[in-house]
């Protein structure tokens, strides 16, 4: 199942929307508490990084039987370096962003815990792509 | 699996006027209308109470014991929330109405709150040995904890495993007893509810085997028989008596009582059903950070706002608040210093406050198989597009995606929607007779009969 998603720049009371509602969706699909706190970070990081640093972006979720496909592309800045956006406490996020509480510097390696499978390619002075899969882990059939 | 849960709430058929009220504003989706009755849906409702509010025609009722279960026992102990004295005229002293109490046939009356200094001390020492699970929230709301065991799954983990204030009263108070040599089968521990959520949690409590409490008695019954027998003596009009609780326990269950007093990190309190639902989502997302300690309440006011308390709410908090401003303008030789434990009562608490495992019970999921989840979900927004989005609860159910989950699950029929339906006439796939005969499968003949409704609805 695909889901469509457009996100814009500068709009942090609508970062969220996305997550929110990919929260719900495996919530439906009774994946397992855990895989659905993890894919819901990593998105919410990715999010806000598109919300934080580019113009505008789209997110594309693939929902399948077993994992959970996400793709966002975004139209911005870029990453030059993305080894070093990947360090701890690296960030260059304004001043304005961290006020609100954004722009710690923990995004890029708070997605790499908690997704199992993240690629990130950028293009400095257009934008960035990232991929991030999350597998379900295989429930107990029900004995009924 | 297939367990279905108690509730203390129940729809009284007979009264329903099938308004649909209780459906729109459940915060679960619990509530459909068939044969123009409001039907629970049991394993979603959380006895929050909110339906109960609302009903215009008191068809939703709270069940209770039949209060002359009290002389089963020789020992007859109430059970006594802050909030019950918050209900009286601040003229009316805590003695009289304890005094009321022992006329209407109890032996000992014992405040919930006795127990919350040194719940508040498990709770600090909770906190700081679980800082991995932040922010940890407070089990003291029945309502909120099945809230999160429905509609938040992956928060159950952070809910605090210690036992609610009426629980550690309740152990205490059987403990002392025994300790006087006063058999436990002769002892009969009757709570003086506020709420629905808390009669559920007696009979079908989360995290335990079962309650020590007895039987529950519901707060606006026990306020109109307590203010008949004070209102037929003389007032005194002496100057207020000092209540016999310390200022933390009174307020304990009015909103900000915990999270006051919980001074590690942030603590944060919300209050009302719908403000907590809106914050849990937002957390669930990992959007809010940094909070240590969360006080959740079902109620506005907190249990101030409880559907059996008689009382304003608003007016029952500033009662509750004034007389703990009284209390701290005593010197501290006349202040309460709260009912002490001894070293040995303490210690044989610490042993039994903890609740065992508190599970996740889903009702978001479609199905417990993901790939036969996937097919229904496919559906439900294949269907979801055929329908107004206009969520008018023609149909029985709350909203357009609550009867496209319905339809899914084979609860329900697509023709209930009265926009399909009007479609599907356009293009004479459907004939009059037929949508209104499931009109009235929904609603039944009194709302789609010329007769019946000239006779009036009757409330």
């Amino acid at each position: 199942m695909f889901f469509e998603y457009s996100i814009e720049g500068g709009n942090f009371a609508q970062a969220g929307s996305t997550s929110s509602q990919v929260k719900k969706n495996l919530k439906q699909l009774n994946v397992d508490g855990s895989v659905i706190k993890r894919t819901v970070v990593a998105l919410y990081e990715a999010e806000v990084n598109i919300v934080a640093h580019a113009f505008r972006g789209t997110i594309i979720v693939e929902i399948m039987e077993d994992k959970i496909h996400i793709l966002l592309n975004d139209e911005g800045p870029g990453i030059p370096d993305i080894g070093k956006a990947m360090e701890i406490g690296f960030s260059t996020a304004s001043p304005e962003v961290r006020e609100m509480g954004f722009g710690a510097g923990m995004g890029l390696s708070n997605m790499k815990n908690n997704s199992d499978e993240l690629h990130i390619s950028s293009k400095v002075g257009q934008g960035t792509r990232v991929e991030i899969t999350n597998y379900f882990q295989a429930k107990p059939v029900s004995l009924q | 699996m297939n367990k279905v849960f108690y509730h203390a709430l129940k729809f009284r058929e007979d009264l329903c006027i099938g308004c649909s009220h209780c459906m729109n504003v459940c915060p679960t989706e619990a509530v459909r209308v068939w044969h123009g009755k409001a039907q629970l849906h049991a394993n979603r409702c959380i006895d929050c109470g909110e339906c109960y509010r609302v009903c215009p025609v008191g068809a939703i009722t709270v069940e209770q014991d039949d209060f002359d279960n009290i002389y089963h026992y020789t020992t007859r102990i109430a059970l006594l929330p802050s909030v019950f004295t918050g209900q009286f005229p601040a003229s009316i002293q805590p003695s009289e109405i304890r005094q009321a109490l022992f006329e209407l046939g109890f032996t000992h009356v014992v405040e919930v709150e006795e127990g919350v200094e040194f719940l508040s001390e498990q709770i600090l020492k909770y906190i700081s040995e679980h800082s991995d699970r932040k922010p940890l929230i407070s089990s003291f709301c029945p309502a909120i904890v099945r809230l999160i065991q429905v509609k938040f799954p992956t928060l159950v983990d952070h809910i605090i495993r210690l036992k609610a204030p009426v629980d550690v009263t309740a152990l205490h108070t059987i403990n002392s007893i025994k300790e006087k040599g006063i058999p436990s089968e002769q002892t009969g521990l009757f709570y003086i509810t506020p709420c629905a959520a808390k009669i559920a949690a007696v009979r079908e409590p989360v995290g335990e085997q079962q309650s020590l409490i007895t039987g529950v008695i519901n707060m606006n019954y026990l306020y109109n028989r307590v203010w008949k027998i004070i209102s037929k003596q003389k007032r005194q009009g002496n100057r207020p008596e000092p209540c016999a609780l310390t200022t933390k326990s009174l307020c304990w269950s009015l909103t900000h009582g915990e999270s006051d007093h919980v001074k590690i990190g942030k603590s944060l309190a919300i209050d009302e059903i719908n403000n907590v639902i809106e914050f849990l989502e937002k957390l669930e997302n990992d959007e809010i950070k940094g909070i240590d300690f969360l006080e959740l309440r079902a109620c506005d006011e907190s249990c101030a706002g409880g559907i059996l308390c008689p009382g304003n709410r608003f007016l029952t908090a500033s009662k509750m608040r004034e007389a703990v401003l009284r209390q701290e303008s005593l010197s501290p030789s006349e202040r309460v210093n709260g009912m002490l434990f001894t070293p040995e009562q303490t210690a044989f608490l610490q042993q039994h406050v903890h609740l065992g495992a508190i599970h996740p019970r889903s009702i978001m999921k479609l199905d417990d198989n993901v790939a036969e989840a996937m097919v229904k979900m496919k559906r439900i927004y294949e269907l979801r597009r055929l329908l107004p989005q206009v969520d008018c609860g023609i149909c029985g159910a709350p909203t357009c995606s609550a009867l496209s989950e319905d339809v899914v699950q084979g609860q329900a029929d697509i023709r209930q929607c009265i926009f399909v339906q009007r479609i599907m006439e356009q293009n004479e796939k459907l004939d009059t007779a037929e949508s209104v005969r499931i009109m009235r499968e929904i609603w039944s003949n009194s709302k789609l009969d010329k007769n019946s409704l000239k006779e009036g609805t009757k409330f």
